[in-house]
């Protein structure tokens, strides 16, 4: 079944490879390399339509231009209030929401993001739409009706084949992402972003559910201590349970 | 500053005086004042943007400026060392340029560019030049020359033939300066004799850039001696012209990467067809194009600049003596400000200068003192940080003795810093 819709995630993180006065925000490496799948879908011909979407505040905007440079055909930004929380379950259910309006057939997500490292959002919303997930892909195959992926897990490569409408999330290996060409950036200006509220997909009316996770604290790991250098193994036996490790 | 100003126009309006030309570039004055000399007053109206700092970027010029920064990062930075070292422009490097649009920037789309502004030329340049100063000066000379070049004074056919080609794959040319003539560039000499409906050229030139690599030259040559400089007539040559010969490239102190070669001409037949504008108006192109080029070569030394300046602070943060790092000395700290602060300035003249060619606006005098600033505040920048870096800035494992090689052509290529003084003085007498 070629002309597929196919939905992308983009989410804003912080820039840490960016050094600068303010704090730098890009495109999510891991939703960068789902995009340029989607791209790559539609090239081959196997996708029609490539769609963005990103659930953010209004300069999030910005995230989603860049993606729309890269390739996309079009973005949706799910708006949220100023300050409100928007984790894994915000995010899927906005998402959830939208599969529901638009109908894509494939949801591609970065597997996670790199300033919460969740690894959440793709396996909820494949549960909130009560779909079937591809998760870690290294490798996206759509053959007609269902589609091939291969994904990295612990004991090496596992390779399924899911029926469609399916989530799939990005692995490190999918893919190399371009850069955005010069005539892409000037295009992306023509290309459409809507807009639309979160509060259509949330709650529906009735407040949102009040965030369930609660950031005690966050800090730097300690810097690393001094190493000790024993002859064998009954050495760093001893070592060990002198300090209580074992 | 604003407040005296305000007050000096209004006495200036009152008084009945003509109000003084250096006022007219400054769009940033919320004054406005009615002066009999409309072209003085600051129009808003097609502006759009007033009152905002030189650095403001519309939403594509950001998108551009990060994708170039990353590029350069990606797919330049790694070969840099090796590309000075063999003097040899990489393939891949000239390829990347061509398949992210940065060579047809702002040529029109319907010849295969991309439609952007002048001034996302200029940025382009200086983070291409925060990298590579040599790889700049290619995406520079082909967008403020070759592209401009056909696209100002190119007949349909030519701009139909030529610029796909230079928006693909082809790098042009410039052909101006001989052995004999340098600063003196209308002495000359190199002969078209006109034969029916084609040219013979016979000549040499010297310090062409880019010819190593460029399928498309522009050669300046003289239909008739007896005219003087009002003879110099442009002619597009492609390189597989019979007579037309490439020498070696020169062994260079600097910008080694790109290619610096004399060009002969023997017999060497151009249809009529192939003359850029009219017959005799050669020595106005040049001017005209020489002119805007100012400014890219501006950005590049601006971006060299910076980039050397960028390798060299965090050294002198991480290097220790005397129990603290070698930044938190005082003496040092006023040497970075000052350099610092002349990067700052030479970068607003830079910026000032590609919006004003942007809008249509008299950028001469701005242009020719963006390019001997931002040239002169290259080699005061590059030097110090050498300096600053102390015994590795002298090696050549570390970036910087690069950049300071790299720096000392800004001074003389494009325009000599002698004779950039010259016209912005001559701009000045026009003024009084």
């Amino acid at each position: 079944m070629a002309g597929l819709r196919v939905l992308v995630g983009v989410k804003r993180v912080i820039d840490y490879a960016v050094k600068t006065q303010g704090v730098k925000h890009s495109l999510n490496p891991f939703c960068e390399i789902a995009l340029e799948e989607g791209v790559r879908l539609r090239e081959r011909g196997a996708a029609a339509e490539v769609v963005a979407v990103s659930v953010g505040t209004r300069v999030c905007q910005e995230t989603l231009r860049t993606a729309l440079a890269l390739g996309a055909d079009r973005g949706v930004l799910v708006e949220v209030g100023e300050g409100a929380a928007v984790g894994p379950r915000e995010a899927a259910a906005a998402l959830a929401g939208l599969a529901g309006r638009l109908r894509p057939h494939l949801v591609l997500l970065g597997k996670q993001a790199i300033d919460d490292d969740c690894n959440q959002t793709g396996q909820l919303l494949a549960a909130m739409l009560d779909w079937p997930q591809g998760t870690f892909a290294s490798r996206v195959e759509p053959e007609g009706e269902w589609v091939r992926v291969q994904r990295e897990v612990d004991g090496g490569l596992e390779t399924l084949r899911l029926r469609l409408p399916a989530v799939l999330t990005a692995d490190l290996r999918l893919n190399e992402p371009r850069y955005a060409t010069l005539p892409n950036i000037m295009k992306a200006k023509k290309k459409p972003l809507e807009v639309v509220a979160a509060s259509e997909f949330l709650g529906g009316g009735s407040p949102p559910a009040p965030p369930r996770l609660r950031v005690l604290k966050l800090e730097e790991p300690p810097p690393r201590g001094g190493g000790q250098r024993v002859d064998d193994v009954p050495a760093l036996l001893e070592r060990l349970r002198a300090s209580g490790c074992i | 500053i604003l407040l005296t100003v305000c007050m000096f126009c209004i006495c200036c309006q009152q008084l009945k005086r003509n109000m003084p030309a250096y006022l007219a570039p400054w769009r940033a004055s919320p004054c406005v004042f009615r002066s009999s000399k409309s072209e003085l007053m600051p129009n808003l109206a097609s502006d759009g943007v007033v009152c905002a700092p030189l650095q403001t970027f519309t939403e594509e010029e950001t998108m551009l400026k990060n994708m170039v920064t990353k590029f350069a990062q990606e797919r330049v930075a790694p070969l840099v060392q090796k590309m000075d070292e063999n003097s040899k422009m990489e393939d891949s490097v000239i390829q990347g340029l061509f398949e992210q649009g940065l060579m047809s920037i702002a040529l029109g789309e319907e010849y295969g560019g991309t439609g952007a502004s002048f001034f996302s030329i200029i940025l382009v340049v200086e983070e291409l030049a925060k990298v590579d100063p040599a790889v700049a000066l290619l995406c520079e000379l082909q967008n403020t020359l070759t592209n401009k070049l056909f696209t100002t004074y190119g007949t349909e056919e030519q701009k139909r033939t030529y610029l796909p080609r230079v928006a693909k794959d082809t790098i042009g040319s410039f052909c101006l300066s001989e052995a004999g003539s340098g600063s003196d560039a209308f002495s000359l000499k190199t002969r078209a004799e006109k034969k029916g409906d084609y040219y013979i050229i016979n000549g040499s030139k010297m310090w062409i850039s880019l010819a190593e690599h460029a399928g498309i030259f522009f050669v300046m040559a003289n239909t008739d001696p007896s005219l003087g400089y009002r003879g110099i007539t442009c002619f597009i040559v492609d390189r597989d012209t019979e007579g037309l010969h490439v020498g070696k490239k020169e062994d260079k102190l600097g910008i080694r990467a790109s290619s610096t070669c004399p060009v002969t001409f023997e017999n060497v037949k151009v249809p009529e067809t192939n003359i850029l504008g009219q017959v005799g108006q050669g020595y106005k192109y040049a001017i005209g194009m020489l002119n805007t080029g100012r400014i890219g070569i501006a950005a590049q030394m601006l971006g060299l600049a910076q980039g050397c300046f960028d390798h060299t602070i965090p050294y002198t943060k991480e290097r220790v003596q005397f129990g603290k790092s070698v930044f938190d000395f005082q003496g040092m700290q006023h040497q970075i400000a000052q350099v610092a602060t002349q990067l700052e300035a030479a970068r607003l003249l830079t910026y000032n200068a590609a919006r004003l060619a942007e809008t249509g606006r008299p950028f001469i005098k701005e242009a020719s003192m963006a390019k001997y600033y931002t040239a002169e505040v290259a080699t005061l920048t590059t030097s110090k940080c050498i300096e600053w870096m102390g015994g590795v800035g002298f090696t050549k494992n570390y970036p910087i003795e690069k950049y300071y090689r790299d720096c000392k052509i800004g001074t003389i290529y494009e325009g000599t810093s002698n004779i950039q003084l010259s016209t912005i003085a001559k701009s000045l007498a026009q003024e009084y």
